[in-house]
């Protein structure tokens, strides 16, 4: 099959390539991009005869995303979601790879499970599955999963989710034993005794509303316990979530002292804060809780400098039934795989960022942490590609939402940009022309 | 979600959740028809027909005696049909959620839920999937939810100090307890802003106030007798046994010492200080006998009150 994506403006970051141009695409791969001229085709390589054209007109054409955070729920809990549903989301979303956290169930800490969840998404239109591991057995932060068997198996990362380790001899140990076969480790900061019975960012509104806050030294205590185990260990550390002005600048300046470290954060702390929850909004209840609206700038423009490093969706389908609570007894978390790149665009057009640099942080930035090859447009990759126009509009409803969770405090509202198709090694996964 | 959802299109109340965001004119009308309710009591007969062949549900999530009871009373002086339901947790461990209760019982054609409930939010949670539902007729209204609001008790507690201070303009009042886990404080302090009250100071250890609480417009003192000097009414808060002893407090000993209300304490308030207490009283710990039974506590009258002010609520919702 070869494919030739032409009249778009493609913007490969990675590559530096921000322009119009056509994307040649053969047995999977992309065989190159080509073009520039103000107006007209690039030239196809030589002997390159397309069997199929995407007119990409007035859309964006980008590396597909890469999503450091997308629960699929299974095992275990296929009545939020299943593996079909959230592919589907996936490739409506234009997230062409995906890691997803262990905090499944059973967890993630067995090698025949992550084998079993690898072959179950190996489906042509399904995005590339991540797993990433347990690094205690059963998340319970007292044993060490066998990392070099689940590695094999095809885990990334290994990882607690939202679970911290609360023996800080078993974390260091974990680390000790990730780094020595280079493995990185994956966590998210929070103090589980500051943090307790907690259910939003303690402060005015949570004051106001009678709710039990979450303090942000929740989030800097856990920091510094896990920077300076990683100081110790020389681990390879990759933060997820982070939710504070606070936490930003720890992470930084431990970067700056020489450890090796990234971040990321999820697309709803960029657009939400505390004042969301308004009449005790069910969905806005999440994990690490948004904060007050002086951490979400702070996020905003962190990760526009690059101080976080990528954005992901933190994709966390939950049933009707979970969230239709009061709000402390709401599960946290939001349906995000088909928000990421819309809210990806409200981000940049807000902070008039340039679209490649808002893309970098969808794309190679997050691929970069993952390890993997994806994230770009470069002759010889996995053709991962998403097309998107940008202006138009997508309603975020639940009937048009794919995924089978519809958790999302942007239910009833429309955003801007719209996949138009979404190709996983070429195979055309999603088309929104007949969406 | 932008409309305060206890309001409806003309900015009447449909329900009764939160005092925040409420006009100074609601809360004033509110006070002033609980005014001829409180003659009722008065009465041999006392009974007014305003709720006749209406069915009121006293939804109680969460164990309460005087609370319920007062709603009961106040619905039967209504001539309301009064269902009184103690669901406790165990529905919830059988598996009901609590919107499948709800719309159980709004089968059974309610005119009004009365909802106690222990999550912070929950009649919002209530009144919004009725509205959902095609069947805003049915109003609800907030006996207490969580640490979020308690709006009967803070109106009450208006009426209280209206009675006998006439004008909230000039007044001094200190809120004294456990702000951090009462909904009574929370709606005592937005009703007290709302009626012009120039200071409203809170008194408190550092562990027993929210974190954001000088963000609602009082002041805060950690001294007691600092923060008594002067005031004219004193509201004094329960303090929940299950935290006098542990990583909020050391001991109810210390805490009486320091934030119980003595005589001694009480003689820095102005001269003609009132002493309130939304029940039930922990002698002892936040109140000294000699003041809860003292010249300057009006608790009892809080009681009588908070009957009237409960029909007042109901009938402005509900009355035909």
């Amino acid at each position: 099959m070869k494919i030739h994506i032409r009249n778009g403006h493609v913007i490969d970051p990675a590559n530096g390539i921000d322009r119009a141009a056509d994307v040649f695409i053969a047995k999977g791969k992309i065989v190159g991009v080509t073009g520039g001229n103000p107006r007209g085709d690039g030239a196809a390589p030589p002997g390159f005869e397309a069997n199929a054209t995407i007119d990409a007109t007035g859309c964006i054409v980008c590396p597909g995303l890469v999503d450091l955070s997308a629960r699929l729920r299974e095992p275990g809990f296929e009545y939020r979601a299943t593996l079909e549903s959230e592919m589907a989301a996936a490739a409506a979303g234009g997230v062409t790879s995906l890691a997803c956290p262990p905090d499944t169930d059973p967890t993630l800490d067995e090698p025949g499970l992550v084998e079993m969840l690898k072959h179950r998404a190996r489906l042509p239109e399904f995005a590339h599955v991540y797993p990433v591991g347990a690094l205690t057995i059963n998340l319970e932060g007292k044993r060490l999963t066998e990392m070099a068997e689940l590695a094999e198996a095809g885990c990334i990362a290994f990882g607690q989710a939202n679970t911290p380790v609360l023996d800080t001899q078993v974390l260091m140990r974990a680390m000790q034993y990730a780094a020595t076969f280079g493995f990185s480790v994956w966590l998210q900061a929070q103090d589980p005794y500051l943090a307790k019975n907690g259910v939003a960012h303690d402060g005015e509104i949570s004051a106001r509303l009678g709710l039990a806050g979450i303090p942000v030294v929740a989030e800097t205590i856990a920091l510094a316990t896990i920077l300076h185990l990683a100081r110790e260990t020389g681990v390879r550390l990759h933060l997820t979530r982070i939710s504070s002005a606070d936490g930003i600048e720890m992470v930084a300046a431990a970067r700056a002292t020489g450890i090796d470290v990234t971040c990321d954060v999820a697309v709803h702390h960029l657009h939400l804060c505390d004042q969301d929850i308004g009449f005790f909004n069910p969905h806005a209840r999440l994990d690490p809780p948004l904060r007050a609206a002086a951490d979400r700038d702070a996020l905003r423009a962190g990760l526009a400098s690059g101080a976080i490093n990528a954005l992901c969706s933190d994709h966390t389908p939950v049933d009707d039934d979970a969230k239709q609570t009061p709000f402390d007894e709401a599960e946290p978390g939001a349906t995000g795989l088909e928000l990421l790149l819309p809210l990806t665009l409200k981000w940049a057009a807000e902070m008039q960022l340039p679209l490649a640099t808002a893309l970098a942080r969808v794309t190679i930035d997050p691929a970069r942490i993952l390890g993997i090859g994806g994230g770009t447009l470069s002759a010889g990759a996995a053709a991962d590609v998403c097309v998107f126009d940008p202006q138009a509009p997508a309603r975020i409803s639940r009937e048009t939402l794919k995924s089978q969770g519809k958790n999302t405090p942007f239910l009833g509202q429309e955003l801007k940009g719209r996949v138009r198709c979404t190709l996983i090694e070429g195979h055309l996964a999603y088309d929104g022309a007949f969406a | 979600m932008n409309r305060n959802p206890q309001l409806n299109a003309h900015g009447e109340l449909q329900h009764l959740i939160t005092l925040e965001g409420l006009s100074r004119e609601i809360l004033q009308g509110i006070l002033d028809t609980a005014e001829p309710f409180a003659e009722v009591a008065e009465r041999e007969v006392k009974k007014v027909p305003l709720l006749r062949g209406k069915s009121v549900f006293n939804l109680f999530f969460e164990n309460s005696t005087r609370t319920r009871t007062t709603f009961e009373i106040a619905a039967k002086r209504l001539s309301a049909d009064v269902i009184n339901l103690n669901i406790n947790t165990s529905s919830a461990s059988k598996g009901e959620s609590l919107l499948d209760t709800v719309d159980n019982l709004a089968a059974m054609q309610a005119d009004m839920f009365v909802v106690r409930h222990a999550s912070s939010g929950a009649p919002y949670l209530i009144a919004q999937h009725l509205a959902a539902t095609g069947r805003e007729h049915i109003h609800v209204v907030n006996a207490g939810d969580g640490r979020h609001a308690h709006p009967t008790q803070g109106l009450l507690d208006m009426y209280t100090i209206r009675h006998y201070k006439k004008d909230f303009t000039r007044l001094t009042v200190a809120v004294v307890g456990d702000v951090l886990h009462s909904r009574v404080a929370r709606s005592q302090i937005h009703a007290l802003r709302t009626l012009g009250v120039p200071e409203i100071r809170v008194i408190a250890p550092r562990t027993l106030l929210p974190s954001g609480v000088a963000d609602m417009g009082v002041r805060v003192f950690q001294d007691m007798k600092e923060g008594l000097k002067g005031v004219d009414v004193v509201m004094m808060l329960r303090l929940q046994n299950e935290r006098m002893q542990g990583a909020l407090l050391p001991s109810p000993q210390e805490y009486f010492k320091y934030y119980g209300l003595t005589p001694d304490k009480l003689r820095l308030a102005k001269p003609d200080a009132i002493v309130m207490h939304p029940g039930p009283m922990n002698r002892g710990i936040e109140i000294d006998s000699a003041v809860a039974d003292g010249s300057h506590s009006v608790i009892l009258p809080q009681v009588t009150f908070g009957i009237a002010v409960r029909m007042a609520v109901m009938s402005m919702l509900a009355g035909s």
